[in-house]
């Protein structure tokens, strides 16, 4: 199955690693991502404003191109996920948002939210399985202790997102379990880890991190997993002494599915 | 601000937001929730009752309207609907759509990176802290 791939602006250069192994893992699991070419920036943040037009344009763009080539459209970047299948929400049940885009736009045929956007891990767990994953794996990750830090956007809100329960989501869990790892639960693994706020005031951000450092690692983690690039480099930058790794589940993924080394 | 002022305020915080503050029961899940809680002067809890009662000069100089995070926490839990976050964020519309009211200006930016930032956390601060 052929997908519209949306990479969103951080996976063409700090978080080109979430990029590259999806890539690989794709061709493993034998589903195509074929870029949208000329994709524009989705802002990072969902513009919540209900007079907020302009600044949903770009998602408008990716999601009608998609629905041009009669494809769903895939995200990887937790962000890009939030805010194309938002925007995407607004264009089918919000018409005072979805004419007024549509009147700028000018299409030939007015988009009104046809596309089905899906995150890679909604493909994993709806359309291969992670059953079939399980059989996949040939380097299973046998007696890793993997916590799932699942931060805000592809959560909530839960309603409109549609991707897990967001109070006690269990996808990237499941995913763990398919690699053969054990995942472990714990309870900041939906809590923010300071988001934007890092640019200007780090002192959050520490804060943040540090508690899910401290509730993962005193679970018994060895290793977190995220899709957020955002949440990354905080995680990253964090300063607590109960850190440890922190890896892009795609990576997983391709390790064991044994593509981590390869040529795309 | 004139009376007709905070009112035009106050329809425009409930325009922008989409939201109803009226229908806030302050059970503070919210705040219990909100982990830029210690660092807003004006709390998620009470955020519709400085609508509710017009205090509009006091919302749109707090320093919540920068602290909140978009995690969306507050949104998802409130049983009211009221949803806090999206009148904070309605409040912050208010001062970025007048001159002046940027959080972040664009030559502060060079000295605030470093080698590892994301290009998200660059779109996402502009975003949130400037029209």
């Amino acid at each position: 199955m052929k997908y519209s791939y949306y990479p969103g602006c951080t996976l063409k250069n700090k978080a080109q690693d979430l990029d590259v192994y999806a890539r690989r893992a794709a061709v493993a699991l034998g589903f195509e991502l074929e870029e949208i070419p000329e994709w524009q920036c989705c802002g990072g943040v969902y513009p919540m404003g209900s007079d907020e037009i302009a600044t949903k344009l770009s998602s408008v763009r990716a999601l009608n191109y998609a629905k041009e080539q009669g494809q769903d459209l895939i995200t990887l970047c937790s962000a890009c996920h939030h805010v194309l299948k938002r925007v995407n929400d607004d264009m089918k049940n919000v018409a005072d948002i979805s004419d007024r885009a549509n009147n700028y736009m000018g299409l030939d045929e007015p988009y009104k939210g046809e596309t089905t956007v899906v995150h890679f891990l909604e493909v994993l767990r709806d359309r291969i399985g992670f059953d079939e994953i399980a059989k996949k794996v040939v380097n299973p990750l046998t007696g890793k202790k993997i916590g799932a830090y699942y931060g805000c956007l592809v959560l909530r809100p839960g309603k409109i997102l549609e991707f897990d329960d967001p109070e006690d989501p269990k996808i990237m869990e499941d995913f763990i379990r398919a690699l053969g790892a054990e995942p472990v639960i714990y309870p900041y693994r939906n809590e923010c880890c300071g988001a934007y706020s890092s640019l200007k005031e780090g002192g959050v951000s520490q804060e943040r991190t540090k508690l899910i450092f401290d509730s993962s690692e005193g679970f018994g983690a060895d290793m977190l997993i995220t899709a957020c690039p955002l949440c990354m480099y905080n995680l990253n930058k964090s300063e607590a002494d109960s850190k440890i790794p922190v890896y892009y589940f795609t990576e997983l993924l391709a390790e064991a599915l044994g593509v981590k080394e390869g040529n795309s | 601000m004139t009376k007709q002022e905070i009112e035009k305020k106050v329809e425009l915080i409930k325009e922008i937001s989409g939201c109803d503050p009226y229908k806030c029961m302050k059970c503070g899940k919210c705040s219990g929730s909100c982990p830029a809680f210690n660092e807003m002067d004006v709390k998620p809890h009470q955020f519709a009752s400085y609508i509710v009662n017009g205090d509009i000069e006091s919302l749109v100089s707090s320093k919540s309207l920068w602290k909140c995070l978009t995690c969306l926490a507050c949104i998802e839990r409130c049983p009211r609907s009221v949803q806090p976050g999206k009148l904070i964020d309605a409040a912050r519309q208010l001062v970025e759509r007048e001159r002046g009211g940027d959080y972040l200006h664009a030559e502060d930016i060079p000295e605030l990176l470093d080698d590892d930032v994301p290009q998200q956390l660059l779109v996402s601060a502009y975003r949130r802290y400037r029209r």
